[in-house]
């Protein structure tokens, strides 16, 4: 029995860091998909989480796009919310309270249509100790000037991610968009700009159309594809990127279970995100947690980290 | 508001009501333990095994009986997912969460209401004219459907309250829509309504010039049902709300509709 005690049976760690960003697993939720965390308090216990990314906060309170936002397309869906959120005043004054207690990371993802108004949100959270990190959100499509601008060229990422490093003193992690050529290019602008680690896939550009109504389905013609359909897409990229940078990789897109995340953390992922997976099994992230510890016991994986990037 | 909770109801009946409705009843398990649920809240049910239905599909609550822990709901054939759910033999399980969204105002006793439904839009009606009737209002219920055969639950309704009927090709009832029903002509203390959009637009406009206060549930898309990914929000007095969260039931008054 003395060796069943020391076998990874009874002792996986699936405790992973990014960047002084200390989780006790790699399970985050996805900004956008997760509400403030406590739309989903009643389904499942939030400190199990690694952590979660709160809705993404801007400057001033945003309104978002005009009704319809959304539309189901075969495993995914598109969506074009367009940034709607109350601003970062009203998240530190009402929201930050009530979740800074909680045993788990909570992170806040930051948008921004100039870089001046990344950086004023920043400098407006740098002083809540309770948000040990944020993902700067350049890859936003459903809005104009809503990230995606920044995030689809090099000099781009680069500038907004340099401007954010002198105002956000712990872990910042830059949120990637795929609508781009290539990723690897992305990836080494932000890590050389000062980012302590990117995280990707944020949507992809798609469309969809009533051919009934002869209308779009989306308000703003186009919108954001998120869901299982993506994830091979994801995982190409989660590989790609985490083969030309060094800081930690976090990964994105469509992921619906923990084999799923396994893949994400084979193919060059430190952590995981799941997202619109949220939406159609509120419980799933700490299935996928237990999933996750299942697997490596069967691996005879004593550290989850080991299988990072294994691809 | 009560907790939201995730269960697997086991469907105990499924009646078809028409060719494009069916009534489905479902045991909820004993875990789910006493749950209030308030007219007009919905579930969202994940559809099994059909891989063209990605998101859960929000459908309203049409009646409970917390004693039993039986539950009822009316589909539509609106597509592949509400397809399958109608075609579902006794004894499936369906994954379900819920009670979610708020419920319809229930008035003081003695009250005057009149309970609007257009198509599946009656589902809420039927749990809202029990509590109404047990809160001391006999509510009056109209019926809307396109013809006769897809009037749904008229006796279960006449049973509660005085039933009235449009159709739209006056096989049942006064020809024509139900917005122009004559028992629109009176003032209620509450008008509740619930359909496709242009028919809870006349119902509204009818109540205001009647000096009856309305309410409305939507329909808006829907992708979580949770609060969390703000697709389904509707315009408002107070800015975009969730139709999952702090609707599907709003008073016309919030809303930024033209009366």
């Amino acid at each position: 029995m003395a060796n069943c005690q020391a076998s990874p049976a009874n002792g996986v760690n699936l405790a992973v860091e990014i960047a002084g960003l200390k989780m006790k697993n790699p399970m985050l939720t996805a900004s956008g998909t997760f509400g403030f965390g406590e739309e989903f308090a009643d389904f499942i216990d939030l400190e199990k989480l690694g952590g979660f990314i709160v809705k993404g906060t801007t400057l001033e309170p945003r309104e978002g796009n005009p009704y319809p936002r959304m539309a189901e397309t075969p495993s995914g869906m598109l969506n074009a919310v367009g940034l709607q959120n109350k601003g970062v005043d009203h998240f530190i004054s009402d929201i930050y309270p009530r979740l800074k207690g909680l045993d788990t990371n909570v992170l806040v993802n930051v948008s921004g249509a100039k870089i001046e108004d990344y950086v004023a949100v920043a400098e407006k959270l740098a002083p809540l100790e309770g948000i040990p990190a944020i993902e700067v959100n350049i890859s936003c499509p459903n809005v104009k000037q809503g990230g995606m601008a920044f995030g689809t060229t090099t000099d781009g990422a680069e500038a907004v991610t340099s401007a954010i490093r002198k105002a956000w003193p712990r872990t910042l992690i830059v949120k990637l968009s795929p609508n781009v050529t290539s990723i690897a290019d992305i990836a080494k602008a932000v890590e050389g700009a000062g980012a302590d680690s990117v995280s990707l896939i944020n949507t992809l550009m798609g469309m969809a159309v009533d051919v009934e109504r002869r209308r779009p389905c989306l308000s703003t013609v186009t919108g954001g594809l998120s869901g299982a359909a993506v994830r091979p897409v994801a995982v190409r990229m989660v590989w790609q990127a985490s083969k030309a940078v060094k800081i930690p990789v976090i990964g994105l897109g469509g992921i619906s279970s923990g084999r799923d995340a396994i893949e994400f953390m084979l193919a060059g992922a430190r952590a995981v995100q799941i997202g619109t997976a949220n939406f159609i099994d509120p419980q799933v992230t700490v299935k996928a947690i237990d999933w996750m510890e299942e697997w490596c016991r069967r691996h005879g994986v004593a550290d989850i980290n080991e299988i990072v990037g294994e691809i | 508001m009560g907790k939201k909770q995730i269960f697997e109801a086991t469907i105990t009946a499924n009646r078809p009501l028409s060719e494009r409705y069916s009534m489905l009843t479902l045991q909820l398990p004993d875990t789910v333990g006493d749950i209030e649920v308030l007219p007009g809240q919905f579930v969202e049910i994940r559809v099994a095994d059909s891989p063209s239905t990605y998101l859960r599909r929000p459908i309203s609550i049409c009646d409970y009986d917390s004693e039993t822990r039986v539950m009822t709901l009316l589909i539509r054939r609106a597509g592949e997912g509400t397809d399958h759910l109608c075609n579902l033999p006794c004894g499936s399980k369906l994954d379900t969460v819920g009670p979610l969204g708020n419920g319809f105002s229930i008035p003081a006793p003695g009250s005057t209401a009149l309970l609007a439904g257009g198509g599946i839009g009656v589902a809420p009606l039927m749990l809202l004219g029990k509590k109404m009737k047990d809160n001391g209002v006999t509510p009056r219920f109209l019926l809307g459907a396109r013809t006769a055969s897809e009037i749904l639950l008229a006796e279960e309704f006449a049973a509660i309250g005085e039933v009235s009927v449009s159709t739209d090709d006056g096989s049942a009832g006064e020809k024509g829509y139900a917005a122009d029903n004559s028992a629109l002509d009176s003032r209620y203390d509450l008008v509740c309504t619930c359909g496709p959009k242009p028919m809870m637009v006349g119902i509204a406009r009818k109540a205001r010039r009647n000096g009856s206060p309305c309410e409305v549930s939507l329909e808006n898309l829907m992708a979580c049902g949770l609060g969390a990914c703000l697709c389904c929000v509707e315009p408002t007095l107070k800015g975009n709300l969730r139709a999952c969260v702090e609707g599907p039931v709003f008073n016309t008054e919030m809303l930024l509709w033209e009366l």
